[in-house]
């Protein structure tokens, strides 16, 4: 598939649908578009603008299968251990604390934080508020159902971050499956939000935001730069991927570094 | 600045460390063309960098690279731990946590596609030992783009499928003991 063709889909996707992913890397966005393809066996490029085109159930599909929600709880360890140092404690000088997670996929990062949360002694007055594009995520998300294969690994992974309590406290195992405790899913309100266009909503104290912006381009994570700059409070704390850097957005100024390797900022004023 | 369009890139797996350290140990201080090593490595674990850069030279320019970072002449760089890393058309680097690629993240294939992509015949790929079947496709799209792709002769490779299956599937690609790989590196340097 040539990039013009990438484009016309994109195009194509906007014309037709209303989502715009010119702005998203285009390396990473070819390659899901290429899986997409090969995932649905679509027999060439012809086929696949027809179906946008003319199939909706096909083009919701394809749209959600487009964004990546690869997640997995307390991924980077060493993220968390610092949100437990270094931001809860600040946290916990505010009444109440609103926290949002944006771009949360299936909710294990979200379900992390309310751990940690817990364990502080915040969860009973923090409201996360987790949003995505991808509206069969958050149905996935809200329902806190976790692969019980899975659960050893997260286990590790949570006890790399300090954890003080058996991670199975945490969750209830039926069949193939753990489910999240009723505690910590209450604690979440999961809603549709699409960083291209959508503003800010509310005011936060933090804001986590991890591993979404790697997927574009620099003029559209500098808009989301400044969304989340503008949906927090003053001093308000913003986490990103390990690797994900603010360097090249207009706003860098006015962000102080908490935690450079693990990419905790805070709003300066 | 000084310019170069070449790049190269170096995948490797199970049995890679040694000659990707052998590399670096004897690689020219003045080696200005940037390199882009993919190493297959456990998840979760802190920077494999660290342990590289106590092993090596401390004259090298060694980085994992941020995402949206501008690829740099002079500087080596390493794709972090759970990440696919990609190069844009406009050659900065790019990363992608998606699903893993024939088991691995980062995947070399999926860097050696892009680098592909965007460098054409300025891309010398090279694919060291490992046990599984990353970077043959990788290597199929350097040769397609017109890229120089070479892989250790599996004959030097402590595990030798990856590179023998690239091989197989890839007749025109160059194989290449480990000290032949240095040579190629030394002369293809414009200094």
């Amino acid at each position: 598939m040539t990039n013009e063709e990438v484009d016309e889909i994109i195009l194509l996707l906007h014309r037709e649908h209303g989502y715009d992913f010119s702005n998203y890397s285009p390396a990473s966005f070819k390659r899901r578009v290429l899986r997409v393809i090969a995932l649905n066996r679509i027999a060439n490029f012809y086929d696949l603008k027809f179906a946008l085109v003319n199939d909706k159930k096909f083009a919701g599909h394809f749209v959600q299968e487009i964004t990546v929600n690869v997640t997995e709880m307390f991924r980077d360890p060493q993220f968390f251990s610092a949100l437990s140092s270094r931001v809860l404690p600040t946290l916990a000088s505010y009444p109440s604390i609103k926290i949002w997670h944006a771009g949360c996929s299936t909710g294990e990062e979200v379900y992390s934080l309310a751990i940690l949360l817990h364990e502080a002694g915040l969860l009973k007055r923090s409201r996360i508020y987790a949003t995505d594009i991808n509206t069969a995520a958050l149905e996935k998300a809200k329902k806190g159902i976790i692969d019980v294969r899975l659960v050893k690994e997260y286990t590790q992974s949570y006890i790399k971050t300090g954890g003080k309590n058996d991670f199975s406290s945490y969750y209830t195992a039926r069949y193939d499956n753990a489910i999240i405790k009723k505690e910590l899913r209450e604690s979440v309100v999961f809603s549709q939000h699409n960083l291209v266009v959508d503003g800010a909503f509310n005011e936060f104290q933090l804001i986590c935001c991890r591993n979404v912006l790697i997927y574009f381009n620099r003029v559209l994570q500098n808009r989301v730069l400044n969304l989340f700059y503008n949906s927090l409070a003053p001093l308000g704390f913003m986490g990103l991927g390990i690797k994900e850097a603010i360097l090249f957005a207009d706003i860098k100024n006015k962000f102080d570094a908490v935690d450079n390797t693990v990419k905790i900022f805070r709003r300066k004023d | 600045m000084i310019e170069t369009k070449k790049i190269v890139a170096i995948g490797g797996s199970a049995g890679s460390l040694p000659v990707v350290l052998q590399i670096l140990q004897t690689i020219s201080p003045n080696f200005i063309i940037p390199i882009v090593i993919v190493l297959h490595r456990l998840k979760n674990t802190p920077s494999e960098l660290d342990k590289i850069v106590s092993i090596t030279r401390s004259d090298l320019k060694l980085k994992e690279p941020d995402d949206k970072e501008p690829v740099y002449p002079g500087y080596i760089y390493i794709a972090p731990a759970n990440y696919h890393l990609l190069v844009e058309a406009d050659k900065c680097f790019s990363l992608d946590y998606s699903e893993p690629v024939q088991y691995s993240r980062p995947s070399i294939d999926v860097t050696f596609e892009s680098m592909a992509a965007v460098y054409g015949a300025d891309l010398s790929a090279i694919l060291l030992s490992g046990a599984n079947n990353d970077g043959m496709e990788g290597i199929t799209r350097v040769i397609e783009k017109g890229g120089k792709a070479i892989v250790q002769s599996p004959v030097t490779s402590e595990y030798p499928v990856m590179p023998a299956a690239a091989i197989r599937k890839n007749p025109a690609a160059f194989v290449c003991t480990p000290v032949e790989i240095i040579g190629y590196l030394e002369q293809l340097n414009p200094f």
